[in-house]
């Protein structure tokens, strides 16, 4: 190491207000950053029973539930899709937003002995949670896949816009899940309302229903401020095409996305210098 | 050899104590709080106030190895965890020149269901290692830490003292220019701490700046020449380590005789335990700092239970000014006491014991207590509460005006006759 004629250096001093994001450093640490997606990952599987399994299963019977329910009891509207493919369409990527932003929510808790004893960019906790649901999420992709097939859905180059409504999805999870993780570190009840407020937010979104059913057009722009419902629409729309391409609904959820993230990153950033002495 | 590697400027970090004890709030007292402040209704918050830490400033040259002292609470680690960026200070500015390494703790991050090859990764990667890095002296810490037939084992199925091995083997293959150390070698037996300790002087002789905390005096004597005392958040002293440590033992410790705890000085964890005091008393009964060798004395413990407890023993050390232990001993050491007093219940007690005459060498000796059940539960320790001087007067061998090296100086039946 003697061999640095010019030692960087740190200088540490009170900040105040909010700081900038300093993504450089964030990107200096993405090997710990892959670190700890591999390890949410490897610990995942490694104690469950049935392993990667479940990331098939839990989508697989959550679809084969709202099928039941809404398709054969309750007949709501499927825009003209089978039902089981037009639900696992939407399962998908609200699962990946769903765990992301449950499991970033706690991750700082839960991290807390790393966050009291190591310095890195904190940001690199909740991130790691958030991308760590991909692995499932390409699990249950290939079932997707299978369900195309069977159902027979053609695939057509629409399928190549999939990639950006996944990374919709994460930009969501990620701005969602940096509000609620800040939050739980100085405010525990946040834990407990976020699995409710989830629930809630699922049926706010086309998961179970088209959005076809709102015809209004003011409160079809009421709805698209809901985020998660452009990523569903989206990536519904990339897998099984038919109708037009809500341009208009995906490009205002993308909008509210993006200041979902830039303000979570903010807030996020401005409660982290406390995070070590709270947690 | 005037760079430097750290500069510690005024450095200050307050804590509100309100917000210490209870953790973290709930959402509904920050809202009540806010809703209060806008109505103008309730009053402030009126949150006490604690800096760990204040006015504190120094300087460390590149390659010095520099220890920091301090009772607990003194600020030492919040010093360490403001050097190492894990939080930030309330006032004042730091300055560190290259990559730093903070070593709070052995094993951040391990996790149990992980192997030890995946935990070794993982954990290098906290620590700010690169893969690449990590990868190529991957063979040198499976050695260091001697798990190479378990290293893919789950860690979890180790034994703790492979697990501290491997935890402590990640941490010294770290290479930063400036390392901070707190307490490791607190952790694990005596064949271990030899070995951590090799490993500290190692990176000392290989230029390094080290900042070292520890309890242990003669870690620090032997790895340090310079030493900062803390005390109370403030920088009580600069010297070189043995001066620093004399002093520390002696005026750091500032209430000889008799030392006493108020119930906030002692961590919530200690219930239903709370030490009051601990006393020196001389043959006579009267609380003394200073004892003559050639006379008995008395240590008495004196603490409240506000539940009983079971299996109970109260422990008293003695150790030299240099934290050489020089003899631990237990109320309930004799096994009729252990019956008689097999549950104690709530109440205040005295446990005492007696140190017999022409024992103890001359010097400085310090005092520490303990309370607990054994392999239950460890109620309170605090291995520095008192200290006491013995009067070498008229000891065995006075005639002889010299020092005489050890901790003892019993007086020992000799017998001289002739030989066959």
């Amino acid at each position: 190491m003697s061999t640095e004629a010019t030692a960087p250096a740190t200088l540490i001093r009170p900040s105040r207000g909010w700081s900038a994001l300093n993504l450089r450093e964030l990107w200096r640490y993405r090997e710990l950053i892959f670190f700890l997606t591999w390890r949410d990952v490897m610990v995942r599987y490694k104690q469950t029973l049935l392993g990667a399994a479940w990331a098939i299963l839990k989508p697989f019977l959550t679809m084969v539930i709202f099928y039941f329910v809404f398709d054969r009891l309750a007949s709501v509207p499927t825009d003209g899709y089978p039902g089981p493919i037009f639900y696992f369409s939407g399962l998908l990527p609200w699962i990946l937003f769903q765990e992301g932003v449950t499991k970033a929510g706690n991750s700082l808790v839960t991290g807390a002995n790393l966050i009291t004893k190591v310095y890195f960019p904190r940001l690199s906790i909740p991130l790691a949670s958030v991308v760590s649901g991909l692995v499932d999420f390409g699990l249950s992709f290939i079932v997707l896949v299978g369900m195309m097939v069977v159902y027979g859905v053609p695939f057509s180059a629409r399928l190549l816009t999939v990639p950006l409504f996944i990374l919709l999805a994460l930009v969501t999870a990620l701005g969602v899940g940096l509000w609620v993780s800040a939050m739980n570190v100085t405010y525990r009840d946040v834990g407990h309302v976020v699995p409710f407020a989830v629930q809630a937010w699922m049926y706010a979104s086309p998961i179970v229903y088209s959005v076809n059913l709102i015809t209004d057009p003011l409160w079809r722009w009421v709805y698209g401020l809901n985020p998660v419902a452009g990523v569903v629409m989206g990536f519904r729309w990339a897998i099984l095409g038919g109708t037009q391409f809500p341009a208009v609904l995906v490009l205002e959820s993308a909008v509210v996305s993006l200041l979902l993230l830039a303000s979570g990153a903010l807030y996020f950033r401005r409660m982290e210098r406390t995070f070590a002495d709270v947690v | 050899m005037s760079e430097k590697a750290i500069r510690v400027h005024d450095l200050g970090k307050e804590y509100r104590l309100g917000a210490l004890s209870s953790g973290y709030r709930t959402l509904r007292d920050a809202l009540a709080e806010r809703a209060g402040q806008i109505t103008g209704r309730a009053p402030k918050p009126s949150r006490e106030i604690l800096w760990a830490l204040r006015h504190v400033s120094f300087e460390v040259e590149r390659g010095q190895v520099l220890g920091v002292i301090g009772r607990n609470g003194a600020g030492k680690s919040t010093l360490l965890k403001i050097l190492s960026r894990i939080t930030e200070p309330t006032e004042g500015e730091a300055e560190i020149h290259g990559r730093v390494g903070s070593l709070l703790e052995v094993g951040t991050g391990f996790h149990p269901e992980l192997t030890g090859r995946e935990n070794i990764f993982l954990n290098g990667a906290i620590l700010g290692m690169k893969r690449t890095e990590i990868a190529a002296k991957f063979d040198e810490i499976v050695e260091f830490a001697e798990v190479p037939k378990f290293i893919d084992t789950p860690v979890k199925r180790y034994s703790s003292g492979m697990y501290l091995r491997l935890a402590f083997a990640v941490a010294a293959h770290l290479e930063p220019e400036v390392l901070v150390v707190d307490e490791v070698l607190a952790v694990g037996d005596a064949e271990f701490q030899r070995k951590c300790l090799g490993k500290m002087s190692d990176v000392a002789r290989q230029g390094r700046t080290v900042l070292f905390v520890s309890h242990n005096m003669s870690a620090v004597l032997r790895l340090t020449q310079e030493t900062l005392v803390l005390d109370r958040g403030s920088l009580v002293l600069r010297a070189p380590t043995p001066q620093a440590v004399d002093y520390y033992m002696t005026s750091g410790l500032a209430q000889t005789g008799e030392r006493r705890w108020a119930t906030d000085e002692v961590p919530a964890s200690a219930r239903p335990f709370q030490p009051m005091a601990l006393r020196v008393r001389d043959e006579r009964g009267r609380i003394a700092e200073r004892v003559p060798c050639t006379e008995p004395f008395s240590v008495e413990f004196e603490y409240e239970l506000s539940e009983e407890i079971t299996g109970l023993r109260i422990g008293v050390y003695l150790s030299t000014s240099r934290g050489e232990p020089v003899l631990t001993s237990f109320d309930t050491d004799e096994p009729r006491a252990f019956e008689q007093h097999l549950s104690r219940p709530a109440g205040r007690y005295i446990s005492r014991c007696r140190i017999p005459a022409n024992l103890l060498n001359e010097g400085l000796f310090v005092l520490g207590v303990n309370a607990s059940s054994f392999r239950i539960r460890s109620y309170f320790t605090d291995e520095h509460a008192l200290s006491i001087s013995i009067d070498g007067t008229g000891a065995p061998g006075s005639h002889w005006p010299e020092t005489r090296s050890g901790p003892l100086r019993p007086a020992l039946a000799w017998e001289i006759g002739e030989a066959g």
